[in-house]
């Protein structure tokens, strides 16, 4: 092989596999989260952004604390010391909603689109308490080592042009998303609450008429949902950095990776999360330096299908076609 | 067991059930027939509290058990099955088996995290009453199959192996009988007997059956427009002045219409 070609597969790693598979993870668990509220309670989270806000929020806070305190977890980042904290507050946060709103709503068998309009309201609400604690502004909160791949010594090591730079936030993100996704997966094809979570999502009708307790059911997905949205907030904070309002614009991205996959499987989560990550990011990447190295020349313009404005434009694209060409997502889940 | 007093169920102008009052007594087989929108399915919906009646009372062993929820009710020992059968049809057979039985120690996060044996041991004997309930049913060769993919007899026999699952007291058929074969509807027949003299369980069974009814129900009720025609045996009834005008009423008047005319 020559060096061109290896130069434009290591080009390629660094600047469309790494962040991809990354920020594919991220969306995954936040997509898992919306599917699964979609199947247990019925209806489309539009809070869930916010709620992914509001889980990163307390676990900054919490790392800030940490970090007052002296405590550290050496080279892997404070936040995930305090991820705990952030899980149960975000917990308590869902809940407590499910019992002020949504509860309301079931007892009234009411329609779907009465949910989705109630979660706005939570939505706002959400989004007002991170506002009214933490403020608007961009917080960083990623400590420890920064790189597990430096971009330099790559260089030195392979004497190539090209660099690979694996950020350690990326490695963790990868890591916690796998295991969780195992986890859940385990929990829901084994264990009796998973089971009587995929039965009530099912045929709720049935399911009351068991021995499954709808509380019990509701509640174990909240808990669930919000271990997963603090999750995937934390992670794409440490990776990125953490402001309000860009978690509210993740919404867009999280509800399309969801319904590519098929609404209400976690499966197609997962593969939505990824699809949507590598068409935002394939789609504004400039190709100049790659078809240079492939073809030998490189071209005048940048040769950049999208500006990187347009990143969430995507998203959109990517759920006017699914719902256009097949409206269930690739794995059949349901129609909304 | 079950008495119902003066039940009335309207749906807008449709008087569904119009002041229905009858007993079930511990241990039989009753049957409840009657033609098609004579409110036999309403009666049981209410009774089974899928919804709350619009007057009358229902009382289970003396307690007032009206309005209240299907889950409430199944822990009093009062189960259903459907008329269009209704399983979980992304769960295996014995997993739709094992969903069954209530307060089970893996249902709590808690429990399935800090005590798995305690879990598993409830799972453990779940799990034997599922294997004989399989055999019981002959289904055991399609155990593992998703339960989507039963065949329409199979899932009337997956509805009366849930039955099975908890010690019920009575148990409300609807049209468990229907579009199942000649040799699948005795192996149901012989279960619900087996159920009814072996266990105690009392059913309640709306059925068009006739032959299927004589062999396992005393009494039979049967239902009109909304009322209670006539209780008595299956012979009692089908001798019934008033039972043969309700089913062959319609037809008669037609008849006599065309007299007129001509």
């Amino acid at each position: 092989m020559s060096t061109d070609t290896i130069n434009a597969l290591v080009l390629f790693a660094n600047f469309i596999l790494v962040p991809g598979i990354t920020y594919g993870s991220q969306l995954a668990l936040g997509a898992l989260g919306i599917t699964l509220v979609y199947a247990v309670l019925r209806f489309s989270n539009f809070a869930h952004g916010d709620t992914m806000a509001f889980g990163c929020m307390f676990t900054i806070l919490t790392t800030w604390w940490l970090q007052s305190m002296g405590v550290s977890l050496g080279p892997l980042p404070t936040a995930l010391l305090a991820l705990p904290v952030g899980i149960a507050m975000t917990a308590v946060l869902v809940i407590v909603f499910d019992k002020l709103v949504y509860k309301h709503y079931r007892e009234q068998k009411s329609a779907p689109v009465v949910f989705v309009i109630a979660s706005v309201g939570v939505m706002f609400v959400t989004n007002g308490l991170v506002r009214f604690i933490i403020g608007p502004n961009d917080q960083q909160f990623s400590d420890g080592m920064r790189f597990l791949v430096r971009a330099r010594d790559f260089k030195k090591a392979t004497g190539l042009d090209e660099g690979l730079t694996i950020k350690l936030t990326q490695g963790l993100t990868v890591v916690i998303a796998i295991v969780a996704m195992l986890l859940l997966f385990y929990f829901l094809q084994r264990t009796r609450t998973g089971k009587a979570m995929r039965a009530y999502s099912d045929n709720e009708d049935l399911a009351l008429l068991s021995g499954i307790d709808p509380k019990k059911v509701v509640i174990t997905t909240w808990l669930i949902v919000a271990a997963l949205t603090t999750l995937a907030g934390v992670l794409y904070g440490l990776d990125k950095s953490f402001k309000p309002f860009t978690y509210f614009q993740l919404l867009l991205p999280m509800f399309a990776a969801a319904i590519v996959g098929g609404v209400g499987k976690p499966l197609g989560a997962i593969l939505g999360g990824f699809i949507v990550a590598f068409s935002e990011i394939l789609l504004t990447y400039a190709y100049k330096k790659l078809i240079g190295y492939i073809a030998g020349e490189r071209p005048e313009t940048l040769v950049q299908l999208l500006s990187t404005d347009y990143k969430f434009a995507v998203s959109f694209m990517i759920l006017v076609v699914v719902l256009l060409w097949r409206p269930t997502g690739i794995l059949r889940g349901k129609t909304i | 067991m079950i008495r119902v007093e003066n039940l009335v169920k309207h749906f807008g102008g449709v008087k569904a059930v119009n002041g229905v009052s009858l007993t079930i007594e511990e241990g039989t087989i009753t049957g409840l027939i009657g033609p098609n929108g004579a409110g036999k399915t309403t009666l049981f919906n209410c009774i089974a509290g899928a919804f709350p009646p619009t007057g009358g009372d229902i009382y289970l062993d003396g307690e007032r058990i009206t309005g209240l929820k299907p889950h409430e009710l199944f822990s009093r020992g009062l189960l259903r099955t459907f008329q269009i059968a209704h399983e979980f049809s992304t769960l295996t057979v014995r997993d739709n088996l094992m969903m069954v039985p209530g307060e089970q120690p893996g249902e709590s996060l808690w429990n399935a995290c800090v005590f798995p044996t305690r879990a598993h041991t409830r799972e453990k004997e779940i799990s034997d009453r599922v294997d004989d309930i399989v055999d019981f049913l002959n289904i055991k060769h399609v155990e593992h199959e998703l339960a989507g993919n039963l065949s329409g007899g199979q899932k009337k026999l997956l509805e009366l192996g849930r039955t099975m699952m908890v010690d019920a007291k009575i148990v409300f058929l609807d049209e468990v009988g229907a579009g199942v074969n000649r040799t699948l509807l005795n192996t149901i027949g012989d279960a619900i007997v087996r159920l009814n003299q072996e266990r105690g369980y009392t059913f309640c069974m709306i059925e068009h059956d006739m032959a299927f009814i004589s062999r396992l129900c005393d009494p039979v009720i049967v239902m009109a427009e909304g009322e209670v025609l006539a209780t008595g045996t299956a012979e009692e009834v089908q001798q019934d002045e008033g039972v043969i005008e309700a089913y062959l009423g319609g037809g008669r008047k037609v008849a006599k219409n065309t007299d007129a005319a001509s």
